[in-house]
């Protein structure tokens, strides 16, 4: 047996050696990656879809805006060079990159941002987002590097805003393609997508900043979280920037070959009623709901304690954040009791819609229980998730839903005419349309603390806590974001090391 | 122990654990030790112990009451299942073999064509397009069970049809449903008998191959498939929580087979064999 080894090895060894003259050893260094995700994007184009993924694959690897997000949270130079901003709040003057192109060779310059942010206002717009460019009022080009962007009225969130993947600079010639062929300005160029499984891009070769270390990328979709654990055990995916089982994180820990790390989201987990249904209207039943909901227990049991309680849409990470978490404690007979005053019977019947994520289809089965020991009876119903965004997100048909809503900073969600829990308070609306034309830091922070406040009291949906990143990649790969201000997988500076 | 021996160590193991899981299944309905669904989350996890005779679940629910209930899903599921496929399958079969001639060959060949299709795929197409769910994981392994008891019925009643005393039937003018059900059926009754318990094994096997993609039983209602599943991703945290599942799917398809076996010694020489002449 031992023989046998010695000369099987002996044998490998002799292989590896013709191989490794055969290949010119710098042909070795490794520059392909193979990224992980639990949901595949609806389409390609964050500029027409509200699902996360999207932008997962495609923020500032794909597409760019004039500002971006950085790892960090903070508002930084994009395609944008600089910016000043008039005294009065209200003029942008952004000084453009210059000889910057598109994947298929179209020059960037200010008409391509006059396109951008016209079509994204437009109003056949079918951007998810389009309250951030209600506030523009004008785009002017005194020259092609310049843009001069004019709003309506002061603005505080304008530049954050504009680093979502929702206001990335897209051209005229290619915007109506880019669902299914991304083209943009970014480091890396959209190569193939074989559906249901992979999206692929290469490195950019004529792109205008720091050229990514490397060269190839595939983002390889996996639902189920077994599939993931296994895929990274035998080493066919190198990273996921968010890992979809967090019981699974101790034995990677364990195992030398991976770096993980628990970094924060901005992923607003809810438990969203349909405020315009019977008997969510009522207050009573929806303050029920949120203590009958034991949060912590949630966080335990379905992200392995991982995750931080939030008592309103608003996430620790962001400006004026209050700690709410605190406003409906676990209280079961407080919750039967307001179910009685409300009038709601035992035994009465609700669907929960369940998109695939993890968080949503274990923490449903949590919910589920939870709700019964009040004596409300809920049925189950898993969801596709173009399903869930046709019938929960478009249609508004649902009792409830479990949803993480990623996008950072977005109580504007709540002032909505039209959203699909279907939220209406002139007190919110005024106080959201105070904040937004306020110009003093001071009383922004003031505002910004009393919506959580107004969200927190009407608790139009049952807030529950924040998701964290659970990044894992292979213990050789450096330039991970830790957190994720917003959904993003930014390669430009991941590279592998020796 | 005189009869135990008579019917042969198969039957009685076979027996034994078959009626363990219809005993686990029929008492889950009145008495489980916790409520298979009741979460506790303080106690997530837990060791077998004696409050928890094969622990808890990440969700803190016990899994020996998950697994009673599950066996009572499974079982449902499984007996409506063959039912279905006995309920079709046999008068499907005891027509052709009655009428023979083309309405036999159009039969047999549509039975051949859903043959050709492997049981677990074909019940997989059918949940994705019906949608999941217990019924209709229910009706998928039915459909499936009814070609095979339609060519077993077949073949065995056209050989009971050509002896002596359902020719002498005939002569005496008795028509094809009254000697169907008075002469071929309790003929043809052991093997089908035998049959039944085999199919019972492979539904509660498509059941749980069903459950485990998320195609059958739907949360919150126990399942065998769903528990493997759940059980995955804790594979090195809770070993536990994979084997006991599987262990249970395992026993009872084993138990079933033996029972099946034994059925088979048991009925074979009281089966009144046809003469050899065959059939036109």
């Amino acid at each position: 047996m031992g023989d046998a080894r010695t000369r099987w090895s002996a044998r490998r060894w002799l292989i590896a050696g013709l191989l490794a003259t055969l290949c010119a050893t710098p042909a070795l260094a490794r520059d392909a990656l193979t990224l992980g995700m639990v949901l595949e994007p609806p389409g390609l184009d964050p500029t027409a879809g509200a699902a996360a993924a999207i932008r997962e694959v495609t923020y500032d690897n794909i597409f760019e805006g004039l500002t971006r997000i950085d790892g960090a949270g903070h508002v930084v130079p994009g395609l944008a060079a600089s910016w000043t901003i008039s005294p009065d709040g209200k003029a942008y003057t952004f000084a453009l990159h210059s000889g910057v192109i598109f994947h298929d060779g179209t020059e960037f310059n200010c008409a391509i941002v006059q396109f951008s942010y016209n079509r994204a206002r437009a109003p056949d717009s079918t951007n998810a987002q389009k309250e951030l460019f209600e506030p523009i009022a004008d785009i002017a080009c005194p020259d092609p590097h310049t843009a001069v962007v004019t709003l309506k009225r002061p603005d505080a969130a304008f530049l954050f805003g504009m680093g979502w993947g929702d206001a990335v600079m897209v051209a005229p010639n290619s915007a109506a393609g880019n669902q299914t062929h991304p083209i943009g300005t970014g480091p890396f160029r959209f190569t193939n997508w074989v559906k249901g499984d992979r999206v692929e891009m290469a490195r950019f070769d004529h792109y205008w900043g720091a050229a990514p270390k490397l060269a190839r990328v595939t983002f390889k979709f996996v639902a189920d979280p077994a599939a993931a654990a296994a895929a990274l055990l035998a080493g066919d995916i190198d990273a996921f920037g968010n890992f979809p089982a967090p019981e699974i994180l101790p034995q990677l820990r364990a195992d030398g070959r991976f770096a993980v790390v628990i970094g924060s989201t901005e992923g607003k987990t809810i438990l969203a009623l349909n405020n315009a249904r019977k008997p969510f209207d009522d207050i009573r039943v929806r303050r029920a709901l949120a203590y009958a909901i034991d949060r912590k227990a949630l966080v335990q049991a379905t992200m392995s304690g991982l995750g931080t309680i939030i008592g309103s849409h608003y996430t620790p990470n962001d400006p004026g954040f209050i700690d709410l978490a605190g406003t409906y404690p676990y209280d079961p007979t407080r919750a039967k009791a307001l179910l009685a005053e409300a009038g709601i019977a035992s035994g009465t019947h609700f669907t929960l819609a369940l998109p695939p994520p993890p968080y949503a289809r274990r923490g449903g089965e949590v919910i589920a229980a939870m709700l019964e020991e009040v004596g409300l009876h809920v049925e189950l119903v898993p969801m596709e998730w173009a399903e869930w965004l046709d019938q929960v997100f478009k249609r508004s048909d649902f009792d409830m839903t479990m949803i993480s809503h990623t996008e950072a900073r977005d109580l504007a969600i709540y002032a909505r005419d039209h959203y699909y829990f279907n939220y209406h308070s002139d007190a919110f609306r005024s106080l959201y349309q105070t904040y937004l034309d306020a110009t003093d830091p001071r009383t922004e922070i003031d505002l910004l603390q009393k919506m959580q406040r107004q969200l927190a009291t009407d608790e139009p949906n049952v807030f529950l806590y924040v998701l964290p990143k659970l990044g894992v990649w292979n213990a050789r790969l450096h330039g991970f974001w830790v957190n994720d201000p917003i959904p993003a997988n930014d390669l430009s500076a991941v590279a592998w090391g020796e | 122990m005189k009869t135990l021996a008579r019917l042969g160590p198969a039957m009685v193991v076979g027996g034994a654990i078959s009626a363990a899981l219809f005993g686990m299944a029929l008492v889950s309905l009145v008495w489980t030790p916790y409520a298979p669904s009741a979460i506790d989350i303080a106690h997530r996890l837990a060791s077998p112990s004696a409050t928890h005779w094969l622990g808890t679940d990440p969700l803190g629910r016990d899994v020996f009451s998950m697994l009673m209930a599950g066996a009572r899903n499974s079982l449902a599921v499984a007996v409506l299942a063959v039912v279905i496929g006995m309920g079709v399958g046999v008068p499907l079969g005891l027509f052709a073999a009655a009428r023979g001639g083309i309405i036999d060959d159009f039969l047999m060949r549509a039975a051949d064509l859903v043959f050709s299709f492997p049981a677990l795929l074909t019940a997989v197409v059918i949940t994705a397009l019906a949608g999941p769910g217990a019924r209709n994981a229910m009706l998928a392994i039915g459909i499936f069970n009814v070609p095979v008891f339609a060519r077993l019925t077949r073949g065995t009643a056209r050989a009971v049809g050509a002896r002596g005393f359902v020719i002498a039937a005939k002569v005496f003018g008795r028509g094809d449903l009254a000697i169907s059900r008075a002469h071929i059926l309790p003929n043809i009754a052991a093997p089908l008998v035998v049959q039944a318990s085999i199919q019972f094994a492979l539904a509660i096997l498509a059941e749980a191959g069903l459950s485990y993609v998320g195609l059958g039983t739907q949360p919150p209602a126990p399942s065998w498939g769903r528990m493997l599943n759940d059980a995955q991703t804790y594979i090195f945290a809770a070993p536990r929580l994979a084997i006991f599942p599987g262990l249970a799917i395992m026993l009872a398809v084993l138990g079933l087979n033996l029972l099946g076996d034994g059925l088979r010694d048991w009925l074979d020489p009281r089966l009144q064999r046809p003469p050899a002449d065959p059939a036109p």
